[in-house]
């Protein structure tokens, strides 16, 4: 891969996090750089969405420093997190099950929208304008994503790859600069996988996108990510390029099922 | 237009500038792109084609040479014909969802050297075969997503030449020269070579020129009165000639306005939005909206049940003969225009079908049941019956003679002959001038006295009406002489909604069996309303309430062949139900979704010799091809089922 990656854009310091006498996250450090596919991997347990929780600010860790572009926060709110420029799609899927496609994806529009709510209500003025402006930007994101024939179809009524392609367009209606995406493959099977894997990697070459991805499926990790954090048991075991890592014997013992019985597709 | 016009303008981009000066504001196309529908006029049209075919002179191209145009239907590559037409290149669609191999095949054979594609996957397949192309020079692609690390030494955006183009045209001198070029453009030059599908063997490359195209073109719109006002919905792929001649000759030559859909999957949305005034779809679309009305009716409500059937029935009995003008009594008319306004009207601005005036199918025989539905509730559906080496008409169903089992009259200016072995042959202006680099085969088709050949074995009715049995080499015979007209078969099964595809088998064997393709949408729905558990395609084929099922329509099938003397010996004896579906990409269908039968006994042998050895069950092994290319196996016992068949007394001994 000919991309370059740029300054660091995310650095997580020392961070720990319990909950009352579990130990979710200890003493983990790494970096996010402008611009780069960055797969946090690891079994299950091992810290992996606390960690993305943290990161966007829906917990707080009880030790340690994120800094995000130069700021450093320490007990920041998702809607800070948000605002800031961190989109995120959930492991479970969290779209508004009765509302439209094309509505779900302009929610995400929402932190964006400036005109005041008399306006908006009366559908005059900046209000028009804008939310022209925005359906723009929407329908940008459903051509991107090809999911233009469910446009006005509630989600809930989707199969499950679709709304998964559908929460990552509320994601990128946001405009983010840092996009957390948890599990973005389960329960798909190889050709949806495949698809979402195209999304990804054009999401990061046409937006410019930082990307942190957290993924069980190996080939997808080692295809997609520049770089690898792989966490166990809430440490940090190893960081670095795909290759780097898959050589790693702590890697290895912990994902290969020397230590436990994990599957390692 | 006049006469003495007609003979100026005798190629399509001299049409498409009489058309900017003429209905310069007149919408040309239309095409659904971030939610809303864009259009371009005709003015607009012509520049961008002038800029393009500069665009085009500049990268080298000239006359003669081959033009790829791969993708769906878009404004853009349609103008991109227009544009390889304006130098005098000669364009050549292709099958867009073709897999690499077929591609490299025609690309090859018609050496070409430019690629006007839709989008990196297009790019992708191309780049895959590019060592048997040394005569390609550049790809050009409309959609730049997923293309920015690409090598570009030989890809170009298209947008990119266009503005290149349109920089040179603000030199005088390449302006002169461009009009130049245009006008040296001959009614008698070859206008595209469309590649044929082909049921058998690899594709060929009919030639056809401007006159062809042109006659061909106006015949249909003299027949059907065809204006600029017309609206029509470009669906179908570009590389067939029933999508060239009716979304490009007569567009441009009548001047109506073509729309382009979104994408493949938002088509039936999109014709809703856009009520075409003119429609062409071959069977297999008729039949879905139907299904998928039927599969939701079974859902709704009683009462809505009980004023949909009331109102069907009277459309059955009195729909057609209304849209036909006959004579039919005050209280009847009165009963319809209330169905008309309960239940007709709403299923037809359903259909995207309220502002149709004529619509065609063709392609394939359509099921006398589903033309006479559409035809019921107002839709004025009609036959033709056409192939690319005549431009595509050879007959045509004329207003008032309407009938679900012929295919018409004779076209406009078009002569058909029988030959003794009772094969259609046909001349007139749209005769093609010859396959591409294949003078055998062109010679095997045309006869000295400039008569095609078609293939198909077929006979006129008392009415002057053309009625086509069956391909000529697939007509065959049973080994105790009864005749054997597989297509015939197998279209009266697939008249069924259950069935998608079927396949039968009887040439030089002492009974008829068949394979069965189950519609999975149909089936499926059935197998949900019932609880028929089921997790894969493969599992709902073989359970035996399915099978069950098909056994009636068989039955049914049956009993309709027994009425007819010269059939009742190819009623079905044996079938089984398939565990796959029939994939063009597997090669069992081609790509316009034909049955591709040689190919069909060669792969499904064993399941064959199970058929006729006796046996309960076949055992069958074979390789799957996903879409992206890649591999499977599916295998497995399939169940074989006996039908009884009532021997009739009296035509055993005729058969």
């Amino acid at each position: 891969m000919t991309r370059s990656t740029g300054d660091v854009i995310l650095n997580v310091e020392n961070v720990s996090l319990r909950f009352g006498g579990v130990k979710a996250v200890t003493d983990i450090s790494f970096d996010i750089r402008k611009g780069e596919i960055r797969a946090i991997i690891g079994p299950n347990g091992a810290g992996k969405t606390s960690m993305l929780n943290v990161i966007n600010g829906v917990y707080h860790p009880q030790k340690g420093t994120i800094t995000f572009k130069g700021r450093v926060r320490k007990a920041m709110q998702p809607y800070q997190a948000a605002k800031s420029g961190i989109a995120r799609t959930f492991q479970n899927v969290a779209l508004f099950k009765g509302m439209s496609t094309l509505d779900n994806i302009m929610s995400g529009r929402y932190l964006r929208m400036r005109s005041n709510f008399l306006w908006q209500l009366f559908y005059l003025g900046p209000a028009r304008d804008e939310e022209i402006a925005h359906r723009r930007k929407v329908e940008e994101i459903i051509d991107f994503l090809e999911i233009q024939h469910v446009r006005k179809v509630p989600v809930g009524k989707l199969p499950y790859g679709l709304q998964k392609r559908v929460e990552l367009g509320r994601a990128l209606a946001m405009e983010p600069e840092l996009l957390l995406l948890d599990e973005p493959m389960a329960g798909m099977n190889l050709e949806e996988k495949e698809d979402m894997s195209r999304y990804i990697l054009d999401v990061n070459h046409e937006f410019g996108t930082t990307i942190a991805l957290i993924e069980h499926d190996m080939g997808v990790v080692m295809d997609l990510s520049d770089r690898v954090v792989v966490l166990d048991y809430g440490r940090k075991i190893a960081d670095g390029t795909p290759s780097e890592v898959k050589a790693n014997h702590a890697v290895l013992a912990a994902y290969l099922g020397v230590a436990h019985q994990e599957k390692s597709r | 237009m006049s006469e003495l016009n007609q003979a100026i303008e005798n190629t399509f981009p001299k049409l498409i500038l009489f058309n900017a000066r003429t209905r310069g504001h007149r919408p040309a196309m239309r095409h659904k792109d971030f939610g809303i529908w864009q259009s371009w006029n005709w003015t607009e049209a012509a520049q961008f084609i002038k800029a393009l075919a500069a665009g085009l002179i500049g990268l080298g191209a000239q006359r003669d040479d081959k033009i790829a145009i791969i993708g769906s239907n878009r404004p853009y590559l349609y103008w991109s014909i227009a544009a390889a037409q304006s130098i005098g290149a000669i364009p050549v669609p292709l099958y867009s969802d073709s897999v690499a191999d077929e591609m490299a095949f025609v690309l090859e054979h018609a050496e070409v050297r430019f690629a006007i594609v839709e989008d990196q996957e297009q790019v992708d397949k191309i780049l895959s075969v590019l060592a048997k192309l040394p005569a390609l020079k550049s790809i050009l692609y409309e959609e730049k997503r997923g293309l920015r690390d690409y090598d570009h030494s030989r890809l170009c955006w298209l947008s990119d030449l266009v503005e290149l183009g349109r920089a040179a045209l603000k030199d005088k001198g390449s302006t002169a020269g461009l009009e130049r070029v245009i006008a040296e453009g001959k009614g008698s030059d070859t206008a595209v070579i469309l590649y044929t599908s082909g049921t058998t063997g690899r594709p060929k490359g009919v030639m056809l020129t401007y006159d062809n195209l042109l006659a061909s073109a106006r015949i249909g719109i003299a027949f059907d009165g065809l204006t600029e006002k017309d609206e029509i919905i470009a669906y179908l792929p570009m590389a067939w000639v029933g999508d060239h001649v009716f979304s490009y000759a007569q567009a441009i030559v009548a001047g109506y306005c073509v729309n382009c859909p979104e994408k493949a999957d938002t088509i039936i949305q999109d014709r809703r939005e856009i009520g075409p005034t003119y429609i062409f779809a071959p069977p297999r679309v008729f039949e879905n909206l139907l299904t998928l009305t039927m599969v939701r009716m079974e859902d709704a409500g009683r009462l809505k049940r009980w004023i949909f059937d009331h109102f069907l029935q009277v459309a059955r009995c009195w729909g057609e003969k209304i849209l036909g003008g006959d004579k039919v009594p005050l209280l009847a008319r009165l009963h319809y225009a209330l169905g008309d306004a309960l239940v007709y009207g709403p299923l037809r601005n359903r259909y995207g079908l309220s502002n149709v005036k004529v619509g065609y199918t063709a392609g394939e025989a359509i099921g006398a049941e589903i033309f006479s539905y559409y035809r019921s509730i107002g839709v004025n559906l009609k036959q033709l019956y056409g192939q690319t080496e005549a431009s595509v008409y050879v007959t045509l169903q004329p207003d008032g003679e309407i009938k679900p089992d012929t295919v018409g009259r004779p076209a406009p200016s078009v002569d058909i002959r029988l030959a003794p072995s009772g094969e259609v042959e046909f001349s007139g202006p749209g005769v093609f001038q010859g396959y591409f680099k294949d003078p055998e085969k062109t010679a095997e088709v045309k006869t000295q006295d400039g008569y095609v050949r078609t293939g198909d074995v077929g006979f006129f009715d008392a009415t002057g009406h053309l009625k086509i049995i069956d391909r000529a080499k697939d007509v065959g015979r049973l080994t105790h002489g009864g005749l054997f007209p597989p297509k015939y078969i197998e279209n009266k099964l697939k008249f069924y909604p259950n069935i998608k595809e079927a396949v039968a088998f009887g040439h030089a064997r002492d009974h008829v069996a068949c394979f069965i393709n189950i519609d999975p949408v149909a089936v499926g729905n059935w197998a949900e309303r019932n609880n028929v558990t089921h997790a894969s395609y493969q599992e709902l084929a073989a359970d035996p309430r399915v099978y069950e099922m098909i056994a009636e329509h068989v039955e049914e099938v049956n009993e309709a062949l027994a009425a007819e003397p010269q059939m009742a010996g190819a009623r079905i004896t044996r079938f089984l139900i398939l565990p796959k579906e029939l994939d063009a990409d597997d090669g069992e269908l081609t790509r316009t979704q034909k049955v591709r039968r040689s190919f069909i006994t060669e792969r499904y042998a064993s399941l064959v010799k199970a058929l006729y050895d006796g046996s309960a069950v076949g055992e069958i092994r074979t390789e799957i091809t996903f879409e992206d290319g890649r591999k499977g196996m599916v295998e497995g016992k399939i169940v074989i089922r006996d039908v009884t068949v009532a021997p009739k007394p009296g035509l055993e001994a005729a058969a």
